[in-house]
């Protein structure tokens, strides 16, 4: 069962891919740039689509998808906390 | 698998353009003459109003825009023959004329010195000349490379970056070097991703048109925010499932353009493409908006990946719809005309995912209807640059 994708190596955040994720589950990611496997643990219940942190992102941090910017955090991001509009905005406008 | 031998059943139109589907559609050119154009559909059954809210006191820029997406709509090989209707006779002559270009039959009919009932009358008669006509062209073996495909997402989530925008993605890289025309626009829903798509342009030139067109758009966005339009783009439905920033939304939507088409020139809204290959449009990232500028510039199948569960449909242009969100997959099935949320389980690869929309897409540009058509999805939206005089 994959639990998340992540786009590329470089990439800080993943995407929840099946519905009923539970704080402190362990989840398993699919890296589809090289068709790796990674673990991690969610410190939140997350739902279908949302990102989870795949690694510690600092307040002000860039946050990386696809191997690009989606903008900065705005506090905090734990390994496995849900990343949303509550800690990440955009830099343009 | 398709090939430069695939063929498809198309309308073969007066101007040597396939069109997919044979309506007789009833055309308002402004807002005053639905009434009498919906009257019309009602009396001659088969035959399709467009209606649509605008159409009085545009000037300049944005009334080139009106008529160009109503000769647009008229002339897509799509439609088989166009009865206008407006309150003044000098402007259904004008949207008549450029119809009438196509060579395919055209009327026009004026509501001033008139009254309803009498248009409606005259119109319905010619309309039901039309229909009969119509109801004896036959479908003929065309090929591929005369098929016009266009894109637009909407309703995105995370799962359209993964699974369903790169899908559409893959279906246009096979489809490009068979000589297949393409468009794909949406220029605010680009930015964050803007370098990619300038870096994919064929030329300098197309390069340079195309951040012309980005930054002008940009520079609307700065003139009237109020604030960094979360829940406006992304919309509050993107932010619902999962997606955060504007950046991340664009990063998904351009996942549509492949891996290998190179983007061969840009379209002003509602202008018809030259010539084969990847066409980018100047438009709003609306659905239906955008969807009806795919339509006013000739394109006649289109592909619609959505996350959450947009419903969009035009009366003109055929919508494909695809998911990769397992939950919309279920809970809207009347809507998705291809599930791909295999692809989010390693279940299915890309390359699959991509021949699947291409059989989806052969079936329905030989007939089949897709779920929007079937449940009577028909939004026609003009898009508008400015206030009205």
């Amino acid at each position: 069962m994959i639990h998340f994708l992540v786009h590329d190596k470089k990439d800080t955040v993943g995407v929840i891919v099946v519905e009923g994720v539970k704080a402190g589950q362990e989840l398993t990611g699919w890296l589809m740039e090289d068709d790796s496997t990674l673990k991690v643990k969610a410190l939140n219940d997350i739902p279908i689509g949302h990102k989870l942190a795949t690694q510690g992102i600092k307040k002000g941090d860039t946050v990386i998808k696809y191997g690009f910017d989606i903008g900065k955090a705005v506090s905090e991001i734990k390994v496995g906390e849900h990343a949303h509009v509550q800690n990440l905005k955009t830099k343009r406008w | 698998m398709i090939s430069s031998k695939t063929t498809f059943r198309g309308y073969r139109r007066e101007n040597g353009r396939v069109g997919i589907r044979n309506h007789v559609i009833i055309l308002p050119v402004d807002d005053l003459s639905n009434a009498a154009a919906e009257a019309v559909a009602n009396n001659v059954k088969g035959a399709l109003a467009i209606p649509h809210p605008y159409g009085r006191l545009q000037f300049g820029a944005d009334l080139d825009l009106h008529f160009r997406t109503l000769i647009g709509a008229g002339s897509n090989p799509n439609v088989a023959a166009v009865v206008v209707i407006c309150i003044e006779e000098g402007w259904a002559k004008r949207v008549v004329d450029g119809i009438a270009k196509t060579g395919k039959p055209v009327t026009g009919f004026g509501i001033e010195l008139h009254g309803d009932h009498d248009t409606i009358l005259r119109a319905s008669k010619v309309t039901k000349e039309y229909m009969q006509w119509a109801s004896e062209l036959q479908r003929e073996d065309c090929p591929i490379s005369e098929l016009w495909a266009s894109t637009k997402c909407g309703e995105s989530d995370t799962t359209s970056g993964c699974g369903s925008n790169p899908t559409v993605g893959n279906a246009f890289d096979k489809l490009e070097p068979l000589g297949v025309t393409m468009c794909f626009g949406e220029t605010t829903e680009i930015t964050g991703g803007e370098q990619i798509v300038a870096d994919r342009c064929a030329t300098k030139e197309v390069r340079d048109a195309f951040m012309g067109m980005f930054n002008r758009y940009q520079e609307v966005i700065e003139r009237h925010k109020t604030d960094d339009l979360s829940e406006s783009q992304p919309t509050k439905g993107n932010i619902a499932g999962g997606l955060t920033t504007i950046e991340e939304k664009a990063l998904g939507n351009i996942q549509k353009i492949g891996k290998k088409c190179k983007v061969i020139g840009v379209l002003d809204k509602a202008e018809m493409p030259t010539r084969p290959g990847l066409w980018f449009m100047d438009s709003s990232s609306a659905a239906a908006e955008m969807v009806t500028l795919c339509a006013a510039s000739g394109y006649v199948v289109h592909f619609f990946p959505t996350g959450q569960g947009n419903v969009i449909g035009n009366p003109i242009l055929p919508v494909i719809k695809l998911t990769a969100n397992p939950r919309t997959a279920r809970t809207m099935s009347e809507h998705v005309d291809l599930d791909v949320s295999g692809l989010l389980q390693r279940q299915k690869n890309l390359d699959q995912c991509g021949d699947e929309l291409l059989e989806v897409m052969l079936r329905t540009c030989n007939g089949r209807l897709t779920a929007a058509e079937a449940l009577g999805h028909r939004e026609f939206v003009m898009t508008r640059l400015y206030e009205s005089a």
